[in-house]
């Protein structure tokens, strides 16, 4: 089971980007475990500097606007 | 192969080019023959507000698609972290200079001002550098330009960016000058130095090209119902003499407008799309532009919910500083609009 983690303060792209996984692993029928992190100093320890962030089994794959299906369907 | 999609790409943008442009050449002669089908009198005030109507608002979203789009394009090339290894140890003056600049194109969301701020400030960008950006780039961007050059002119678009950047620049100088470093909250000045490093940047001219569209999809998606309702509110005082009831409370005459409207336009939150239907509004009642300027500058470029996100990296002090001298400088432009325009 993959390991995804949102970065961001909660702005709505940072919403949106959760949905949209959530939304392609359902469409895939792939169990992932999915978490949002909030805390500033959470998201800077992952050397982030533009919201919204995508941490897949602790590698950033993804950062600044909301990625696209394509991208996230590559990552799971 | 590669060749092939490359040459592709090109064509397209090309035929999306000049469809573009023969769509826009068509627009105005276009709206006269669609009223003159209407049952009006020519030359009313019912058709004269209808034509600008029909003409304006095609000609706005249509721009505002154009400028996104292409902004779209040109932002995939500016990230975050590019704009970061630029500015890292550069010095205050050619650097807030460089700041306020970069943050016309790299993409920006005031929700991504906090991990942005504390990365510029851990790559080692001083200070009043970051600042110049983190003004700039909410305050001065392609969707606040566009709408004015359609709705207004291109002066007062050029007068928008060029007040614009000098706030960021200037502001951020001073920020720079006063030495305030240790005024960021302790855990951001313990952070370790790192590196500024750039990812290898392998997208191609098609990603570039999707990636506009995305932009599109998104900004124009959400800005539109602002954009009517603004045009609308243009239209409907269009073909009538307007009321001037605003002129004693926003006209030129009264001084203290500017600092009450940059009052009243800090804690306020809007997009710049979002606030020009209001802009629209206060000039038609007889606001003068400076005013309405500076009001729309302080909306969009200080604002309460990003104070408060703030707060968690800068001590009350360094906010106060930046909320006050960004304020200034934007009811001096307020100024300087009501005495030239």
């Amino acid at each position: 089971m993959k390991n995804i983690k949102v970065l961001g303060t909660g702005c709505a792209n940072c919403k949106t980007t959760m949905k949209l996984i959530q939304s392609v692993a359902d469409e895939k029928g792939i169990g992932i475990n999915l978490e949002k992190i909030e805390e500033i100093q959470d998201i800077m320890s992952y050397g982030v500097i533009s919201t919204p962030g995508v941490v897949v089994d602790g590698k950033v794959v993804h950062a600044g606007g909301v990625p696209g299906r394509d991208k996230i369907a590559g990552w799971l | 192969m590669n060749y092939s999609i490359k040459n592709q790409a090109y064509t397209f943008i090309f035929i999306a080019a000049m469809l573009w442009f023969g769509l826009y050449q068509t627009l105005e002669p276009l709206s006269h023959f669609l009223v003159s089908a209407l049952p009006l009198e020519p030359g009313g005030h019912a058709y004269d507000a209808l034509q600008f109507f029909l003409y304006d608002t095609p000609k706005v979203l249509l721009l505002l698609t154009g400028v996104v789009m292409v902004m779209g394009m040109v932002n995939s090339y500016f990230t975050a972290e590019r704009t970061r290894a630029l500015l890292a140890g550069r010095h205050e003056g050619v650097g807030n200079i460089m700041a306020a600049l970069l943050g016309i194109v790299t993409p920006f969301c005031s929700c991504s001002a906090v991990p942005l701020f504390i990365g510029f400030v851990q790559a080692g960008v001083p200070l009043g550098v970051t600042f110049s950006f983190l003004i700039s780039a909410p305050m001065v961007n392609e969707i606040a330009l566009t709408l004015l050059f359609a709705l207004f002119g291109w002066k007062i678009a050029a007068l928008y960016l060029v007040l614009g950047l000098t706030i960021a620049i200037v502001s951020g100088y001073i920020i720079g000058r006063l030495k305030m470093e240790a005024h960021l909250e302790d855990w951001v000045r313990n952070m370790a130095h790192v590196q500024a490093t750039v990812g290898a940047d392998e997208l191609t001219l098609p990603d570039r090209i999707q990636a506009g569209f995305a932009s599109v999809r998104e900004i124009v998606g959400k800005v539109w119902p602002y954009v009517l309702a603004g045009i609308a509110i243009g239209a409907g005082i269009h073909g009538y003499v307007p009321v001037n009831y605003m002129a004693g409370l926003m006209g030129k005459e009264a001084w203290w407008s500017v600092p009450v409207s940059v009052l009243i336009g800090v804690p306020l939150y809007s997009n710049a799309a979002g606030i020009i239907p209001i802009v629209e509004a206060l000039l038609a009642k007889g606001a003068s532009l400076g005013t309405v300027l500076a009001f729309m500058m302080s909306v969009i470029a200080l604002s309460l919910p990003e104070m408060v996100i703030l707060r968690k990296v800068l001590k009350p002090r360094l906010i106060a500083t930046f909320i006050g001298i960004v304020s200034v400088g934007i009811m001096l432009v307020g100024y300087v609009f009501n005495a030239v325009v």
